[in-house]
């Protein structure tokens, strides 16, 4: 026995666009669900790139800065702000020296990244540590999460 | 004296050129190379490894660098995120003869100088000219 099936040309394609639209739903799902719905990384164009994180006292603002020395770097922190200055050397290797490749850049750089909540710029820290700079910057008391108590009545 | 700024780069992904055992994400370290007389000169900047992280591995021509990065928490939750971050790996075909013997490394702030010393043997020679 042969089975025809009529089919409406007008359904198909529509049919081909609504999986299309499932397709990308599906594949925007995914990642979501491993990126916790935000891009991987967001670009700002501004050297240094910061990553910043955060637990229940502090923010703490992380910069790749390889070969920069300590003094070279100035940090400046107000209430809501951070401003990391500086400059990155590369020293001369002398006149005999010929280059295969050169990727490396030095220069100067002057970033502010203005931070989502207050925080206390007198208590601000920051070590650098294998050309990373690690900025703690404490929470101020009002931002702070508080735990509330329900009381029984 | 006033300086350029410096640009931002996206790490570049290490990717297919090398296979791993292990999950996460691999990077190229930027690098200048550059040659002296005696001897050729690696720097690679790796911020995130210190001196035990790293790794050089030199096979016949073939000159393999990486580096691990030291893991730390910081904060439990980021809420701005604008690089990431991994291990390091790249490799490099030497045309010059190396003395293996006499490679010296150092890792300092984040970066990795590599000092590749010329065989004797392909050492540039200066010509005497004799007057006929």
């Amino acid at each position: 026995m042969t089975i025809f099936r009529l089919r409406n040309p007008f359904y198909e394609q529509f049919r081909d666009f609504l999986e299309m639209n499932r397709v990308q739903d599906e594949v925007n799902r995914l990642y979501e669900n491993f990126f916790g719905r935000r891009p991987i990384t967001q670009k700002m164009n501004v050297f240094p790139a910061v990553n910043v994180s955060e637990d229940d006292d502090n923010l703490y603002v992380l910069a790749e800065l390889p070969g920069v020395e300590p003094d070279d770097v100035d940090i400046t922190a107000q209430e809501d702000s951070l401003i990391l200055k500086g400059v990155r050397r590369i020293p001369a290797e002398g006149d005999d020296v010929s280059y295969h490749r050169r990727e490396r850049e030095d220069g100067s750089f002057n970033r502010k990244v203005t931070l989502p909540i207050h925080i206390v710029p007198q208590k601000v820290e920051a070590v650098t540590k294998n050309g990373l700079l690690k900025v703690t910057l404490p929470k101020a008391d009002e931002v702070k999460s508080k735990k509330i108590e329900i009381k029984v009545q | 004296m006033e300086r350029k700024e410096i640009r931002v780069k996206d790490k570049e992904n290490a990717g297919a050129k090398s296979e791993l055992t292990y999950t996460g994400p691999v990077f190229l370290p930027a690098v200048d190379i550059l040659e002296k007389d005696d001897a050729v000169i690696l720097i690679a900047d790796m911020p995130g490894v210190d001196s035990e992280g790293v790794d050089v591995h030199l096979n016949e021509k073939d000159l393999t660098i990486s580096g691990q990065i030291k893991e730390e928490k910081f904060g439990n939750a980021y809420i701005h995120k604008e690089f990431q971050t991994g291990d390091y790996l790249r490799t490099f075909s030497l045309s010059k003869a190396i003395d293996g013997n006499r490679i010296e490394a150092i890792m300092k702030n984040g970066v990795l100088r590599i000092v590749l010393p010329k065989a004797e043997t392909i050492k540039p020679r200066r010509i005497e000219v004799k007057a006929g």
